[in-house]
Order: structure tokens, then C-alpha cells, then sequence
């Protein structure tokens, strides 16, 4: 069992570093959720900074990539993205159609590097 | 069941939690450590980025504020979703575990889904949905430890590139306003510019001032029409 689970510092890392200050999000929302309306101008201005960050998160993973993404070059993986995004808008916002695209783009480009 | 097998979101949720078992595998944790990951964290980037900060040598407080920051997103997320559950003698208590399983695919999902449920089951349809997914998700994510090793290069950055494209796009598709679809793109335009200061809150100054000129422009607009 402690193999499967490692080491109990580890563990700890988990919930101090990673559990807790995610779900402190979700709990706030929660709490305090009940007197925001949603309309109001406050929710406006936290989603916008919401989704500032999500997309400095998607950024940071296509500048800094982690694991073996750090194999492909840089501009095949922008023009990866930037190939699901164009067939994300011709498609009228099909999830699907521009995943998949990309997903070509960045396989095909790889396999033509060798 | 049918509602968590049949749409797009949930494959794409399924390959990013390969791709983090994979990460994992790479970045020598344990497959209990992930699988525990995956049942309390419950969310991807948070993950990649717990994952890759600590696999990469960072300390606990750098790891933990990094995903502090990632997470900031749930609470809008939180906000919005729980109107759609309520009845008028829901307790808060009802909320919590609703609350633990909301990320951008049960907020996505809850917006489809829902309309057709009738008010009073809400609740209990939304812990179906959201142990459906996770059931899945720790397959998912025990599969791609186990394979990591066997996993062509080509294959894990394929998965990899997974969890960016269907965030992007998901966002994309969700803008309701103006500020949404500006924050979105100044997020991206500014992360790269305000990373070459190497603050390690990156995320978090691009984030806020990017969001906030968003909301600028929006109050600007808003102002000019009335």
C-alpha cells in the first residue's frame, strides 16, 4: 500500500499545495454566491478576470510546455492552435471540428519532421 | 450514464486525464498521489500545473499559489451554476460536494442539461453526473500512468495539447459579452510579455490587468450608450 501511495509528504503536498487553495475557490463561491446577482457589474468584472487567467493558464502551457509537448517546436505548436481555432470559427463554433484540427495539424506536422 | 457517454466535452476530459497520468508517471509521482489528485483537486490545468511546478523542483508555496491562482475561475464558475440548482429549502450543506464536482465541463454540461430536469431531482442528477465523470477520469488517469511508459513521444504531446485547445475553445464558445472575448485574448496576448519578469505570479498580474482592461472597455461602452 505504501508503494501505491508513496510517501506520506508527499500526500501532504497534495492537499496543502494542491487541494486546498483549488477548492477554497469553490467554497467561496458557495459562501458568498448567495448575494451576488448575476447580472450585477462585480460577477462581470470577476469573469472577465476569470478568463484573463484561464487563458494566461492555456498560455503559459504553449510557452512553457511540460512533459514531452517540450519535443515539439515552437511553431508547430502555435500553428497547431492557431489551425483549431480557424476551423473552430468556420465551423460556427464546433468544439469538436477545431480539437480536431489542431490535433491533426500538430501529429501531422510531427510526423513530416520525422 | 447515457449524458456523461455521449458528448464531446467528456472525451476530450477523458484524454487530458490520460495525458495527467501520464505527467504523473513522468514526473515520478505515485499512481495513488494522482488518482488522489484527480478525486479532490478535480480539475485539469490546476493539476498540469501542480504537477509540472512540483515535478520541475518548485517549492510547495510557489506550487500552492500557482494553483491558487488557476483557480480563481471557480468561483464565477460557482456563482453562476448554483442558482440553476436551488429550490427554496435547499440548505447550503445540499451544495457542497454539487460545488467540489463544478469545473469547466459540469459548468458547461450543467447549462445543456439542466433546462430538462425538472427543479427537484437537480441536485441529485448533477452527483450522478459529476461521480459519472470522475468515475471516468480516475480510469482515465490510472490508464495513462500505466501506458506512460509505453506511450510514443508523438502520442503524449498530442494528449498534452489537448487540455489547451479544448480550454481555449470551450471559453471561446461560453463569451457571453464583449469583456469575455477581450479578456480572452488579452490573456493570451499578455501572459507571454509579463512571464519574461519571471514574478512567479505571473499568471495572476496578467491575469487581473487583462481582465480588468476587459471590464474597462466594457464600462466604457456601457457608459457611452446610456
Amino acid at each position: 500500500m505504501s508503494e501505491f501511495f508513496g510517501s506520506p509528504h508527499a500526500l501532504l503536498i497534495l492537499i496543502l499545495a494542491g487541494f486546498l487553495p483549488n477548492e477554497i475557490w469553490r467554497m467561496a463561491g458557495l459562501w458568498f454566491g448567495a448575494g451576488v446577482d448575476e447580472g450585477s457589474e462585480v460577477l462581470v468584472w470577476v469573469r472577465a478576470v476569470a478568463t484573463a487567467i484561464l487563458a494566461g493558464v492555456i498560455a503559459q502551457i504553449l510557452v512553457q510546455p511540460p512533459g514531452a509537448l517540450a519535443g515539439v517546436p515552437d511553431w508547430l505548436r502555435y500553428g497547431a492552435v492557431a489551425a483549431g481555432v480557424v476551423m473552430f470559427m468556420a465551423t460556427r463554433r464546433s468544439i469538436f471540428a477545431g480539437v480536431a484540427c489542431g490535433e491533426i495539424a500538430l501529429v501531422a506536422g510531427k510526423w513530416w519532421l520525422g | 450514464m447515457s449524458s456523461v457517454a455521449t458528448t464531446v466535452l467528456s472525451l476530450v476530459l477523458f484524454a487530458t486525464y490520460i495525458g495527467i497520468g501520464a505527467l504523473a508517471h513522468d514526473s515520478q509521482f505515485s499512481l495513488g498521489w494522482v488518482l488522489g489528485s484527480t478525486l479532490l483537486v478535480w480539475a485539469g490545468p490546476a493539476q498540469i500545473i501542480l504537477i509540472s511546478t512540483l515535478g520541475s523542483g518548485a517549492t510547495a508555496v510557489q506550487a500552492a499559489i500557482a494553483v491558487a491562482v488557476s483557480a480563481i475561475r471557480l468561483f464565477p464558475m460557482v456563482v453562476s451554476v448554483l442558482p440553476l440548482l436551488k429550490t427554496p429549502t435547499t440548505k447550503r450543506r445540499h451544495l457542497v460536494l454539487v460545488t467540489h464536482f463544478i469545473a469547466v465541463t459540469l459548468w458547461v454540461e450543467c447549462y445543456r442539461l439542466l433546462p430538462k430536469v425538472p427543479r427537484e431531482s437537480r441536485i441529485a442528477f448533477t452527483h450522478g453526473l459529476g461521480c459519472g465523470l470522475v468515475i471516468v477520469c480516475l480510469i482515465a488517469t490510472s490508464l495513462g500512468y500505466g501506458l506512460a511508459a509505453r506511450l510514443p513521444p508523438l502520442f503524449a504531446a498530442a494528449i498534452l495539447l489537448l487540455t489547451p485547445l479544448a480550454f481555449l475553445l470551450s471559453t471561446a464558445r461560453n463569451c457571453r459579452q464583449i469583456s469575455d472575448v477581450l479578456a480572452l485574448v488579452l490573456g493570451l496576448a499578455l501572459y507571454p510579455l509579463v512571464s519574461m519578469l519571471q514574478t512567479g505570479v505571473d499568471i495572476l498580474i496578467s491575469g487581473a490587468t487583462a481582465g480588468t482592461l476587459a471590464y474597462g472597455v466594457h464600462w466604457w461602452r456601457e457608459r457611452a450608450r446610456a
